[in-house]
């Protein structure tokens, strides 16, 4: 019961931010940019829930605004990801043992480097900015997919049904896309899932670090990194950014747990 | 066994030449002149620039230029750094003292706490689970910068800044270990679950051992293996996590290095730091398997 509760809380969390993300003005009347420098790093009060940050302006709308750009790019990250690690994957498993061997080193190599340190190296290459954050983090979680999809390729290739359509005359493109991916779907989904929440986080701290969309824009991370020096006199800009990012995060991992064990 | 580290050895290898080949692809992808990308925002005199063309064998073909590169690293070198003029592992060196420090801390925190919590969580508790949840999403560098507000600004009980003595190590500590500790709690509390169903821990409570005395003596050993196989991982989880806290406590080390090549668009000190972590992976994946055999007595008849 407990658990469900859970997941209940989980659910609406995620429909807020999504209602966020999608439609900010729905929640809040402010405006994310509009600098008061005379009401600059007021506490939370009733006309400013969560204060203001060193321009004045309101941290609850820009956590709202805050929203669209923040998921999107932990959902642009695994949708790359998956993209590039479902061809991969495909790859290895249908293009025969050489590609395969080829393939799957190279996706050990890079499941073996630190994750964080990868991004870098590819942010230090290609410069800062919320396209290349989305780049940096699907390269390294791609290799992770490539396994996964592999894995499960290798067992349906082999089904009865697979061979049914190959001696039905089907096209190799056709078989691969009617009757291996959606096959290898559901684990797929699920490990996506998981992993959009560590995909939020990863982006969140890069743009912590200045490296994801520069400031004025109102993503979360950015804005605990524009707050850094004032956290001495305002804790309400260091607190509130990082709590929507753990809500967010959290949520997602509940509800994956939970799509994992019914898929189980 | 020697057909084992054979295997583990060409494992090493292979990381390690993937790491090399990944730092010598990012410096050809990067866009520009490779002198200039090497050089960053530094200005240098013609003949360094010269001399970069010679060291890189930049004036030669592709396959060339990789294996001088190769043969380099091989020797140890890993370039100059042109903003900070000295070479990188002077560079990395510099910066070591402070981060193993921390690292290493971390760690010996990160394994107590999730050793003692395992043990006295495992089919005893379900909030555990909810703690651990929580760990595994909050992230690192927000959890700095609590730690950072709270402790240092609004109670004033730590140092906020520089890494003098044990006062300054405390709040960093705790915020790199955080995510290390859930991990390890999580994985090795499920494994434990498991263990306490088997026949043998039966046999240890007819003996009249205590419920704890089973966990500690009987129980724990089997769950340690698969806790160090994931030592490796954990090194780049570390390394990662560091770049951010370091930043927000302001203490020296890797991760500064790291970040401020970054901005910088130092590409020899971050193509360095990735291949020294390469190198630490390794190293302790070599350790990690010695540890196997003081751990479990079945590994070391194999030998």
């Amino acid at each position: 019961m407990r658990r469900h509760a859970g997941f209940t809380l989980a659910t609406v969390v995620l429909a807020l931010m999504t209602l966020a993300a999608l439609a900010p003005g729905l929640l809040t009347g402010g405006d994310p940019g509009g600098a008061d420098a005379l009401k600059a790093l007021e506490g939370p009060s009733a006309d400013h829930w969560f204060g203001t940050d060193a321009n004045g302006r309101d941290v609850f709308t820009r956590i709202v605004y805050g929203a669209g750009p923040s998921l999107l790019a932990g959902l642009g990250a695994t949708a790359l990801a998956v993209v590039a690690g479902t061809a991969l994957g495909l790859l290895a498993a249908l293009g025969g043992r050489v590609l395969d061997e080829l393939v799957m080193r190279l996706v050990e190599v890079v499941l073996a480097l630190p994750t964080l340190l990868l991004a870098l190296l590819v942010i230090t290459v290609t410069g800062p900015g919320t396209v290349n954050v989305i780049l940096a983090i699907a390269l390294y979680t791609a290799p992770g997919y490539a396994r996964l999809v592999r894995a499960q390729t290798m067992v349906i290739k082999r089904a009865g049904f697979v061979e049914a359509a190959v001696s039905l005359g089907l096209s190799r493109g056709r078989i691969i896309w009617r009757h291996v991916l959606p096959n290898a779907f559901e684990p797929l989904l699920v490990l996506a899932t998981i992993e959009v929440g560590t995909a939020l986080v990863a982006a969140a701290s890069l743009s912590y670090l200045g490296l994801g969309p520069q400031p004025p824009a109102p993503e979360w991370g950015a804005m605990l990194s524009a707050g850094r020096d004032y956290f001495s006199v305002a804790w309400w800009i260091a607190v509130f950014p990082g709590v929507a990012i753990t809500l967010t995060v959290l949520s997602i991992t509940v509800a994956g747990r939970r799509l994992q064990r019914r898929v189980a | 066994m020697i057909r084992r580290l054979l295997t583990r050895l060409g494992a090493s290898a292979l990381v390690l030449w993937g790491a090399v080949t990944v730092s010598f692809t990012a410096l050809h992808l990067t866009p520009g002149n490779v002198v200039d990308v090497l050089i960053g925002s530094s200005i240098v005199t013609p003949e360094v620039r010269a001399q970069i063309i010679a060291d890189y064998g930049l004036d030669r073909p592709l396959p060339v230029q990789y294996v001088t590169y190769l043969g380099r690293v091989v020797r140890g070198d890993l370039g100059q750094s042109y903003q900070l003029h000295e070479p990188v592992v002077t560079a990395i060196g510099a910066q070591l003292g402070p981060s193993l420090q921390l690292a290493g801390s971390a760690l010996l925190v990160a394994v107590t706490v999730s050793v003692t919590l395992a043990v006295l969580t495992a089919r005893r508790s379900r909030w555990i689970q909810v703690v651990e949840l929580v760990g595994v999403s909050i992230p690192t560098f927000w959890t700095a910068i609590l730690l950072l507000t709270v402790f240092s600004f609004q109670l004033g009980w730590f140092p906020a800044v520089g890494a003098d003595g044990f006062a300054g190590l405390v709040l960093p500590v705790i915020a790199v270990s955080i995510p290390i500790t859930t991990l390890l709690t999580q994985m090795m509390r499920e494994n434990l679950e498991l263990v306490l169903e088997e026949p043998f821990v039966l046999t240890a409570r007819s003996r009249g051992l205590s419920d704890l005395g089973v966990r500690l003596r009987h129980a724990l050993r089997h769950v340690l293996v698969p806790a160090v196989t994931l030592l490796g991982w954990v090194i780049g989880l570390l390394v990662g996590a560091m770049v951010a806290v370091e930043q927000i406590f302001s203490r020296q080390g890797l991760g500064q290095l790291t970040l401020s090549a970054v901005t910088g668009k130092d590409l020899p000190v971050v193509m360095g730091v990735v291949l020294f972590t390469a190198v630490l992976y390794v190293v302790v994946n070599i350790v990690v398997d010695l540890l196997y055999l003081v751990i479990d007595p079945r590994l070391r008849s194999a030998a």
